[in-house]
């Protein structure tokens, strides 16, 4: 190397060292821990960081075929969010949800947006991945119904977040906005054939080490691509496509690479006073063909939801209270095809009904209480088991 | 004046709805007990039914491999192949297979016989059928219900029953299968083996399994590849490595686990006949016997003393004498266990044939390896010992024959 380049290389690293330390060479090493922006400017009196969430509980009564486990009650979510604008167009946000109580505890956000212009904005930490409506919108407030949409938790596997990094931004085309989001993730992991639900199952593959190390050295792509009109509603299309086993270790090969896609459609819209949104989703999985028949490399489902406001008014000095009907309707289909050995349709599918009523406080608070009545019908295609039940509760955010 | 009007037409919704929420009638009710397999028997105290539903958890878990499925297998539960505890389905048949050679039936253990595991969890090969391999049957898997009231018959009404050199001239020759027993097997006072120390066999189609512990400890290893105290080996692929199995430590299950499964079976109700009343269903009733059906298909049986109470000295009606019988050349697959011959299958319980679609995807799959697909072609491919039923049978009028098949179907 040229002695000019070691001198030039040499003055930028001192340069950088420097910089680095400029700070430190003010404090003593024991008071590291205090050395944080955050104190410096509580300190002086300044709130760097907000802190919200949300809270949601419910009662469960359900039976299956005659049988109930009876009356129980349940605390669904308590999760914490905290923002920070770190600096003009740097911002910071988090969400920690500990699920029915501390059974499960998990970061489902710690992200950074780095903002180039309202267009072109950097995302980099571990973010909800945009695939469909419900994913990245699953807070409970927003929802008339207790139990989330099975489109979007058993094939979807909401509530999916990843670490990856990726842009996204929205532009404007007269009356309409166009968004798009596209993230570069460790993808979902092994667990999604070979697992306890005996059937393709995405969210088995959300295993907890995706946030530290991919799976197979793989990364996966997803994107969402989404189009709104003020008072009118979005559309949104969404695709996931990624390797999800492990192929390789050792740099050895020890399985062939197994690709995974999902493809969602979404919408969101009003008709006069109803809304309606929902998602279709479709699953398309390499699937090993000595697992056996039990696991669909082929899958879709979808759900939809109508909400209508029946009153809106004061009630016991409550203002702008609203009180909104609620349908439900979803379909999944677990394993689409035929059994190799007779011919016919594999089933393993699902159809449910949910009418619903909620009583909104305010738009970020309500409770709701729900009529569920699902028909699941096994691999064979047997008489299906019916389950039907009542649930009441509230949700709201903090 | 407006205010009271909204607030009490809100409460009256409210209360309304609350109304609805108790409403019993918009909870699906349960089906009749004699509309499904599964189920209790009566008369267990508050322990056994406990025991009960440890076993009925346990035949329902789901292995992955990271709870020791496969590494080779052909389930990943036992609830797989038995739906609501009923017949499974041509998509969970058991593949056995064998080699005769001069004259003697070689299950071909050192190559990964007598069951193939053609499943095999990721990053293994499912095993393939050997070349060396000349004689291959497939089976259906049976419905479990009852079985504790066949485990609990004595030797002896076997051996009274069997008739293996047609001493009585009727043309049937029905015999007990005599099988060497496993380490595990624990001899009852009512077990009578031969002079070589073999048990009789009275569980699976050829009868090769002695009692509901052989069997269910077989059917975690050759059918999920799980082992457990009772057996610590895992199938192996032998066209692949005789070294390679799954990286889970032995035991995958405890015995206790098991043994539950073995109570759980032990316990599970029989099948409840349907329109027994129905004027057809009792000339079928009377027909069944009058064409000799009911000579293997044996309506009554009785039990022993047993340790649960609700098996002991219970006379049930399972339509089987749990013996061997030679249903001639058609049904013979060239595979054997224990000492039948080819063409002797145990015969059937048939109690439970009528519930048999609803756990068969709406279809029937019968005989040993569901090739009938009616209880009209299931009986027209009896053959050997059968071959007179069968004839019989065929010379019923339209209405007789159809008198037959509702009694069969209201078992």
């Amino acid at each position: 190397m040229k002695p000019i380049v070691i001198l030039f290389l040499w003055l930028v690293f001192s340069q950088w060292v420097i910089a680095q330390n400029a700070d430190s060479l003010n404090t003593t090493n024991k008071d590291a821990v205090y050395q944080r922006p955050f104190i410096f400017e509580g300190q002086k009196g300044n709130l760097t960081a907000a802190v919200g969430g949300y809270l949601e509980a419910n009662t469960n009564y359900f039976s299956t075929d005659g049988v109930s486990e009876g009356f129980s009650m349940e605390m669904r979510r308590f999760n914490i969010f905290l923002y920070s604008t770190i600096k003009e167009r740097i911002k910071f946000l988090s969400e920690l949800e500990f699920g029915h109580g501390t059974e499960e505890i998990e970061l489902e956000t710690a992200l950074l947006d780095f903002e180039l212009h309202p267009s072109l904005i950097f995302r980099a930490g571990i973010v909800l991945v945009p695939i469909g409506y419900f994913n990245q919108n699953h807070d409970s407030p927003k929802w008339e119904f207790i139990d989330r949409p099975l489109v979007s938790t058993n094939l979807i596997p909401s509530t999916y977040s990843d670490v990856g990094f990726g842009v996204h931004g929205t532009i404007p085309v007269q009356s309409l906005s166009f968004t798009y989001e596209a993230y570069v993730l460790n993808g979902l992991q092994d667990g999604v054939v070979a697992n306890e639900e005996n059937r393709t199952f995405l969210a088995s593959g959300k295993n907890e080490e995706r946030f530290g190390q991919d799976n197979n050295g793989s990364p996966a792509f997803a994107t969402r691509l989404g189009l709104k009109k003020r008072k009118v509603g979005e559309i949104g299309l969404s695709a996931y496509l990624g390797n999800y086993n492990t192929f390789q270790k050792e740099g050895l090969t020890i399985d062939e690479k197994r690709t995974l896609f999902i493809g969602a459609l979404d919408y969101n819209f009003s008709i006069k006073k109803l809304q309606c949104l929902g998602e279709l989703a479709i699953i398309k999985a390499d699937i090993p063909t000595d697992l056996g028949q039990n696991f669909g490399d082929s899958q879709w489902g979808l759900h939809t939801d109508l909400i209508y406001p029946v009153w809106k008014g004061t009630l016991f000095r409550w203002q702008n209270m609203t009180l909104n009907a609620a349908f439900r309707f979803e379909y999944l289909d677990y394993n689409v095809g035929d059994f190799e050995e007779t011919g016919s349709n594999i089933s393993d599918h699902l159809f449910a009904v949910m009418p619903g009523i909620g009583l909104r406080f305010s738009p970020n608070t309500l409770l709701r209480m729900n009529y569920r009545y699902q028909w699941d019908t096994d691999l064979l295609g047997n008489p299906p088991a019916k389950t039907a039940g009542f649930q009441f509760g509230f949700a709201s955010y903090f | 004046m407006r205010l009271k009007i909204k607030t009490s037409l809100l409460c009256l919704t409210v209360i309304g709805l609350l109304s609805f929420l108790a409403c019993e009638d918009l909870l699906p009710p349960a089906p009749a007990d004699n509309e499904v397999l599964d189920g209790q028997m009566e008369g267990l105290s508050a322990t056994q039914t406990r025991l009960f539903l440890e076993g009925d958890e346990a035949f329902s878990e789901v292995f992955t491999p990271e709870t020791g499925l496969g590494a080779y297998f052909v389930t990943s539960s036992c609830i797989s192949c038995h739906s609501g505890d009923g017949k499974g389905h041509p998509s969970t048949t058991l593949t056995r297979f064998g080699k005769w050679e001069n004259g003697q039936f070689d299950p071909l253990t050192h190559l990964g016989g007598g069951q193939l595991q053609n499943r095999a969890i990721a990053g293994f090969q499912a095993e393939t059928i050997p070349v060396e391999a000349n004689g291959i049957a497939k089976f259906t898997p049976p419905a479990v219900t009852g079985l504790g009231l066949l485990a609990a018959v004595p030797d002896a009404t076997l051996l009274a029953l069997s008739d293996p050199d047609d001493a009585d001239g009727d043309g049937i020759s029905g015999r007990v299968n005599y099988i060497n027993p496993p380490d595990f097997f624990s001899q009852l006072k009512w077990h009578l083996p031969d002079d070589e120390g073999r048990y009789i066999g009275r569980f699976g189609k050829k009868a090769a399994a002695i009692d509901l512990l052989h069997q269910t400890v077989n059917a975690y290893k050759q059918d999920m590849g799980i082992t457990s105290d009772f057996d610590m080996e895992d199938p192996i692929n032998y066209a692949v490595s005789a070294q390679q199995t799954d990286l889970v430590a032995d035991h995958e299950i405890p015995a206790a686990t098991v043994q539950s499964v073995v109570f759980y079976l032990r316990t599970l109700k029989a099948p409840i006949r349907r329109n027994e009343q129905e004027m057809m269903v009792q000339l079928g009733e009377q027909l069944f016997k009058d064409i000799e059906c009911s000579k293997c298909h044996l309506p009554t049986m009785t039990t022993g003393i047993s340790d649960i109470e609700v098996l002991s000295e219970i006379q049930f009606h399972p339509y089987t004498d749990l013996l061997l019988h030679d249903m001639g050349a058609e049904l013979n697959d060239n595979y054997t266990e224990g000492i039948a011959e080819a063409a002797e299958w145990r015969t059937p319980p048939l109690w439970g044939l009528g519930l048999s679609p609803d756990a068969q995807g709406g279809n029937y799959f019968l005989m040993h390896d569901g090739r009938a697909t009616s209880i009209e072609e299931a009986i027209l491919m009896h053959g050997g010992e059968a071959a007179k039923s069968r004839t019989n049978y065929s010379e019923l009028s339209q209405t007789e024959k159809e008198a037959v098949l509702a009694f069969l179907e209201s078992l």
